[in-house]
């Protein structure tokens, strides 16, 4: 298939925004919990799968697309919350580090992917899923699969209703407040631990939505999720830890870069090259693309 | 204090330590409705600890805090500002990154509706009257011209009126000062003073303060207590506070 050159390269560069569009969605899952809590959350990943495995068991049971998607939403969010609220609260409230915290977090990690090994197995599976990866639609000038517009789409969803959430609503405000300073929060009565807590389960349904439209593109295992999770650390990191709009960013450059280096540098290059894009990013950017200089965050 | 009406705060043998160090020593002292009280006494007397007591923020080792008849020992901070005590503090802790009206919001988050719909859609009557409240204490503090403008970009004096603003913006009964007037030029000074008697009369408010400036508290304040290194060492009106020999000696040392 001899594709103009133009063509070829719009093709790889949408296929790298469907791709991108992922990272984001796990991106901005990390950088809700950093800018709220201030902890890294290395369970991201694991909790996204956990409930990408809910769906999977709901769905092999017969259920509908309809339960299935909104039960791993409600799981995902479920274990954040248990998991904020059971031990990092407590532990916040005993004076723990965020060292500690981090720590907790991979803590938090290896017990959610033991529970999925345990009960799944480590043998993959095929993902059921309503949008096919290889039926195309011709968009313009570019084929795109199914899977890969529905991704798009299911993203930007995502991504508008947090950007409602954060900006226009009184909840949002309050998390903006607790983000900024979470004494001044609670001495004008936010109830802030409820606020945190809002953060984390909205935070790992992100995932969990990431999970979902990843997994009928691969096949499913426990350790699915650990690739496109350093991804979207990288990405996060890329756009400036503390920005939303930057996580977003981050994750779709990362795809698109990724997906054009496997393109046109040979396809052992995919990983190599990205994260190159990254190092000369951070070399020129420090803070990331969307990120406040350092010396402001005192 | 047979003449005052009952008491709003009562705080009785409070105690509090950091390790080895005891940073307040059986402090204890009451505020009836309306009274405006002031604490003074030298930097590292314990002033700000006993603010972070009744504001929940730290737990006492001992002793007891009541306001309206019930014990506030065990609560959040959001608990007790839910009580109807609102505070500012000595460094200011705004929300820098947000303009002056959302930081007023936000002071009227514990009087919104608590119900889900409301907390994501902004129901138009409550938005409504909440806002004429905020703007009712920007026109007081003349905190016009800067409405809108981040309040990371206002300078001190009126960032520190900023503060004063949203803590009013809470409705509380009691309101806890940290320094009000710590650094303010002269006239910034006067403008507070003015603006809190103002307010007292105007909010029906009960007032504990802390301050350095003895000029400034006893302007204010018809009845001071003052501490030593954690230590209640006198009580009454602000002449009888400075003539106390201790109070002299906390301020200038054992020389004087």
């Amino acid at each position: 298939m001899a594709l103009p050159l133009m063509d070829r390269f719009l093709q790889y560069a949408v296929a790298g925004l469907s791709a991108g569009s992922l990272y984001a969605l796990v991106a901005l899952g990390i950088v809700l919990i950093y800018k709220s809590t201030k902890v890294l959350n290395f369970a991201h990943g694991d909790v996204a799968t956990l409930g990408t495995f809910a769906a999977f068991a709901l769905l092999s049971r017969d259920h509908s697309f309809w339960i299935a998607f909104p039960a791993a939403l409600v799981t995902g969010a479920l274990a954040s919350v248990l998991f904020y609220f059971g031990a990092l609260a407590p532990a916040q409230r005993k004076g723990a580090t965020l060292l500690g915290q981090v720590i907790l977090t991979i803590g938090l990690a290896l017990i959610v992917q033991g529970l999925v090994v345990y009960t799944f197995g480590t043998e993959p599976d095929r993902m059921p899923f309503p949008l096919s990866d290889s039926e195309s639609r011709k968009v313009g000038p570019v084929y795109v699969s199914e899977l890969a517009l529905g991704t798009l789409g299911a993203a930007l969803a995502a991504c508008v209703a947090v950007y409602v959430v954060v900006q226009r609503t009184r909840l949002g405000l309050a998390m903006r407040a607790v983000s900024e300073n979470l004494m001044a929060a609670q001495t004008l009565g936010i109830p802030t631990r409820r606020v945190l807590g809002f953060a984390w389960a909205t935070a790992s349904a992100l995932g969990v939505v990431a999970g979902l439209f990843l997994a009928p593109a691969l096949l499913l295992d426990p350790f699915f999720m650990l690739d496109p999770f350093l991804k979207g650390f990288a990405a996060s990191v890329l756009g400036g830890l503390g920005s939303l709009p930057g996580a977003v960013a981050g994750g779709l450059l990362l795809g698109v870069a990724e997906s054009l280096a496997g393109a046109y540098a040979g396809i052992e290059f995919k990983k190599t090259l990205a994260f190159l894009v990254i190092l000369a990013v951070l070399l020129v950017r420090p803070e990331g693309l969307l990120g406040k200089p350092f010396k402001e965050r005192v | 204090m047979a003449d005052l009406p009952r008491p709003l705060l009562t705080v009785e043998g409070l105690s509090l330590a950091f390790g080895g160090i005891r940073a307040l020593r059986g402090v204890g002292f009451s505020l009836a409705e309306g009274e405006t009280l002031a604490v003074i006494g030298p930097n590292g007397s314990g002033k700000t600890s006993l603010f972070n007591c009744i504001s929940g923020a730290y737990t006492p080792g001992a002793g007891s805090i009541t306001f309206q008849g019930k014990s506030l020992l065990g609560l959040s901070p959001d608990r007790v500002a839910r009580r109807g005590i609102a505070r500012t503090f000595q460094n200011l802790r705004l929300f820098l990154g947000l303009p002056v009206i959302d930081n007023l919001l936000l002071g009227r988050h514990l009087h919104f509706r608590k119900n889900l719909a409301a907390a994501f859609f902004r129901l138009r009557g409550e938005e409504i009257r909440h806002r004429e409240k905020c703007e009712e204490l920007i026109e007081f503090l003349d905190l016009e011209p800067y409405r809108n403008v981040r309040v990371a970009d206002c300078a001190y004096g009126v960032q520190k009126r900023v503060e004063l603003a949203r803590a009013l913006a809470l409705e509380p009964r009691l309101l806890l000062l940290d320094e009000p007037a710590s650094g303010l030029t002269g006239e910034e000074k006067e403008e507070v003073a003015y603006w809190l008697h103002e307010m007292r009369g105007r909010f029906g408010l009960t007032l504990l303060f802390v301050e350095h400036d003895l000029r400034f508290a006893s302007r204010l304040a018809p009845r001071m207590i003052a501490l030593d290194r954690g230590e209640k060492i006198a009580e009454g009106t602000p002449a009888e506070v400075q003539r106390q020999p201790a109070v002299a000696r906390a301020y200038l040392g054992d020389a004087a």
